[in-house]
């Protein structure tokens, strides 16, 4: 077996440094079996997140070489092993210890949105119909593993620290999806715009880039909540009604 | 008293997949206090990895389903030996339940005419799976969590339970510690509901996540609960086989229920070959057949494919035995022969079984609408667990419920696909409802200090021994030794053997230790959780070597039929008055004359 560098992340929430291992790499590895690898054998407190190791729970999220993905879907044939790999953990949120960060806030932030609310059940049985186009536009986006890496890669949250006033990719898909459910009645469009900061999104994309279940995020859930936003605050003849009713 | 966070509750639901976030939505609904602890983060627990679907008679396919024929099913998957009552509270209820996760948000797909469109899977009659693609379980899991906190439940996140506190008979609270910092939390309940999970990682070859270490089924043994049933582990028939690190990940039955078939290295569909007695009526006997009933056709019988997994999954061990395997020591699962039959096959399977398609492209390199894969068997799911009464879900310990996998009862000897996701939502509701109950009516039951501070300070001693003995060898070891000794194929010397080597382990785990602090210190972590594999591992080797016949997923090499004087009982393992581990014959519950009637109508 052939052995490789990796430069792991060690320390806490006063400080760290990328620390050295060498490990044995083999044929159709990913990322997390050489960390598991290292702990195993070199460092057994090293703190790491993980569960399903098949890309289905958004548990391993971190940075390799610079780039947020999850160390079980990062496979090492597609790094360079003739450099150290640097593993990381995600840059936007407190760090715990090692590659382990404090994600609390993300569970804080979806709380916030207003939940599912269905219209009456319009069957004769007491349920809905509901053709499988209206379902195909949502699963998309319920295809979501809740791994925030888009969270980590947006800049308004990465650089610009914004988490109080914009709730991120992650959860403006979230919203998407409540918006466009063929079954909700809820609106939730003046907290799009106030409280949840859709207009902080500039499409650059980064979240689409990173995503693991390849979602369109940019395209398929915040371009179409930032139109409705712009035809329910931005429309002229609603413009007008407002400015009568005397409501912003 | 050392330090701790105190907690105080009417309901402690100690999990939050499937099970326990049912439990903990229903608890609260019954209008008491309830804290929901989960070992990780929200939304990750193992039932986001089920794929296929959830079994639920609502015959929107085929008009000829009904609770009774699911009820049929059930059974016989079970070999008989399961709790009639579980059954047939579990066929009746299952619908319900599913439509009321439509109504708090999930996205079923669907028939022509719009309602929850149903799918075909191994031992069920009828397309009965409710599903979304292949990624099920996320959106059970993602619809209960969204719903959940909205319910006002206190979530503790990444909180791993130590033991269980008794107050004399009854249960009244748990220790458990903080992941993240490292610190303890004392909880003061009412009542506790078990919603742990499984077992998987006893074994090398699993499907489980890191979590499935048994906690609920050795908190519960050791808080003098009986477990019951505990011989019998689902082996999945397809796990990965290659790469060697993705080794025993999931790959869902869906695949068969599409059309995907099963092929030894001579390109022979092997489970023709061999199709047991009980099933012979229900299943196509050629290739033709078979394909026509993944594609609706009604008047047609399953593929053997579709025989239940227990069988699928030994038959697959036998070719591999036999030499006929694939180049990596599997069988081959071909959905991509499909193109011979359908127009835009690929886009068809891409569809269809969309994370598959992910799964394999990524970290396999194979593309799966064009070439066949490497399947064989892996450490799935525990049919064992606390044992229970049907109706409430309470144990042998009053105040204690279990639900989900961490339960005994529905299954049997083996669980047909698509009753886990079913088992977890009905039972979880009934433990979450009758959990509340028995808190409302019996109040509040008192903590004894000293115990506490005493299971602190066991906690804490891995700390004290230092790093010298590494728990995670320990941990590879214990993995390896059931693997090979308490696995697929069963033998009386090999399971006594791991009977002796566990009575090793069980002093080595004495020794191993850890060095850093308590924050979020994996080797501490694992020092604690092989306590409960230990625990758990023994349960099982025992009760395997007392079974000594070969019964749904127990499969003995030296005693390869099924018994009928075994299938009159079901093993109880619990904790003698002086410690040790004993197990225990008794009668299997005999079915109402209704339902024996039921069962006699659909055989």
């Amino acid at each position: 077996m052939a052995t490789a560098t990796f430069q792991v992340w060690r320390g806490d929430e006063a400080g760290g440094s990328l620390r050295e291992y060498k490990a044995e790499v083999g044929e159709g590895m990913v990322v997390l079996d050489v960390i598991h690898q290292i702990q195993a054998t070199q460092a057994p407190d090293m703190a790491v997140r993980w569960n399903c190791k098949a890309g289905k729970c958004g548990s391993c999220s971190a940075e390799i070489n610079g780039r947020p993905r999850l160390m079980c879907m990062t496979r090492l044939s597609t790094l360079d092993l003739t450099q150290p790999v640097t593993v990381e953990p995600m840059q936007a949120f407190p760090k715990v210890k090692d590659l382990v960060t404090d994600v609390s806030w993300n569970f804080r932030v979806k709380r916030q949105i207003k939940p599912f609310r269905p219209r009456t059940p319009d069957a004769p049985d007491g349920t809905w119909r509901i053709d499988q186009k209206d379902v195909e536009r949502v699963q998309e986006f319920r295809k979501c593993i809740e791994c925030f890496l888009c969270q980590d890669v947006c800049h308004v949250l990465r650089e610009h620290h914004k988490h109080d006033q914009f709730i991120g990719p992650r959860f403006l898909v979230y919203a998407a999806a409540l918006e466009m459910h063929p079954l909700d009645t809820e609106n939730r469009v003046e907290e799009l715009r106030k409280a949840h900061g859709v207009g902080f999104c500039n499409i650059t994309k980064c979240c689409t880039a990173v995503c693991p279940e390849e979602i369109k995020i940019t395209d398929n859930a915040i371009i179409p909540l930032k139109e409705r936003v712009v035809d329910e605050y931005y429309d002229p003849i609603k413009m007008f009604f407002r400015f009568l009713g005397g409501r912003k | 008293m050392s330090d701790y966070q105190s907690f105080e509750c009417d309901v402690l639901v100690i999990g939050a997949g499937g099970a326990g976030l049912r439990a903990a939505i229903e608890a609260s609904a019954g209008g008491v206090r309830v804290i929901c602890l989960s070992k990780s983060l929200l939304g990750k627990a193992h039932t986001v990895m089920a794929e296929g679907g959830v079994a639920a008679a609502m015959a929107n396919v085929d008009e000829r389903d009904s609770w009774k024929v699911h009820f049929a099913d059930t059974m016989r998957g079970g070999q008989y030996v399961n709790n009639p009552r579980m059954a047939e509270l579990h066929a009746r209820e299952s619908p319900a339940r599913v439509l009321e996760l439509e109504k708090w948000g999930a996205l079923f797909d669907r028939t022509k005419d719009g309602r929850i469109l149903q799918r075909n899977f191994g031992g069920h009659a009828y397309p009965r799976l409710a599903h979304v693609g292949d990624r099920t379980g996320l959106e059970m899991i993602r619809t209960l969590q969204d719903h959940g906190v909205h319910q006002g439940i206190d979530f503790h996140m990444e909180t791993t339970v130590v033991t269980l506190l008794k107050d004399g008979e009854r249960v009244c609270g748990a220790l458990a510690y903080d992941r993240d910092r490292g610190y303890f939390k004392l909880y003061r309940a009412n009542a506790v509901v078990l919603a742990t999970g499984g077992i998987g990682r006893s074994f090398q070859v699993t499907s489980n996540s890191w979590e499935g270490t048994g906690d609920g089924h050795a908190l519960a043994y050791h808080a003098g609960a009986d477990l019951l049933d505990m011989e019998f582990v689902q082996f999945h028939p397809t796990g990965m086989v290659w790469p060697p690190s993705v080794r025993g990940i999931l790959v869902t039955e869906g695949v068969r229920g599409e059309g995907g078939v099963l092929r030894n290295n001579q390109g022979r569909r092997f489970m023709f070959d061999d199709i047991p007695e009980l099933y012979r009526n229900q299943t196509a006997d050629n290739e033709e057949e078979g394909w026509r009933y993944t594609q609706g056709d009604k008047s047609a019988r399953r593929p053997p494919e579709l025989l239940t997994r227990d069988h699928v999954a030994r038959c697959i061990n036998r070719e591999v035995k036999a030499g006929r395997g694939s180049p990596h020591g599997g069988v081959y699962l071909d959905i991509a022969w499909i193109k011979q039959k359908l127009p835009n096959a690929a886009e068809h399977i891409r569809k269809k079984l969309p994370s598959m398609y992910h799964q394999f492209k990524h970290l396999a390199d194979l593309d799966i609408t064009k070439e066949p894969m490497e399947v064989g068997p892996t450490t799935h799911y525990m049919m064992g667990g606390v044992r229970v009464d049907a109706d409430t879900q309470m144990s042998s310990v009053p105040g204690l419920f279990a639900a989900g996998e961490v339960a005994a009862g529905l299954h049997g000897a083996n669980r047909l696909g698509g009753n886990s996701l079913s088992d977890l939502i009905v039972f979880g509701k009934r433990a979450g409802e009758y959990a509340a109950r028995f808190a409302r009516e019996h109040g509040a039951a008192k903590l004894d200090a000293a115990k506490v501070d005493a299971a602190a300070k066991a906690a804490l001693a891995p700390f004290e021994r230092g790093p010298a003995h590494n728990p995670f060898t320990l941990q590879h070891e214990l993995q390896e030794m059931m693997q090979r000794l308490v696995g697929i194929v069963r033998q009386q010397e090999e399971m006594e053997q791991a009977i002796e080597e566990l009575q090793h382990m069980k002093r080595r785990v004495q020794q191993v230790g850890c060095a850093g602090h308590r924050q979020y210190n994996p080797a501490w972590h694992t020092c604690l959780d092989l306590e409960h594999m230990l625990t758990v591992s023994e349960a099982i080797a025992r009760a395997a070597a007392e079974r000594k016949e070969s019964r749904g997923a127990h499969f003995r090499e030296d005693y390869p039929e099924k018994s009928k004087e075994w299938g009159r009982y079901n093993l109880v393992v619990r904790k003698a008055a002086d410690g040790s581990m004993a197990v225990e014959r008794v009668p299997v519950i005999e079915p109402s004359a209704e339902l024996k009637q039921v069962i006699e109508e659909n055989r």
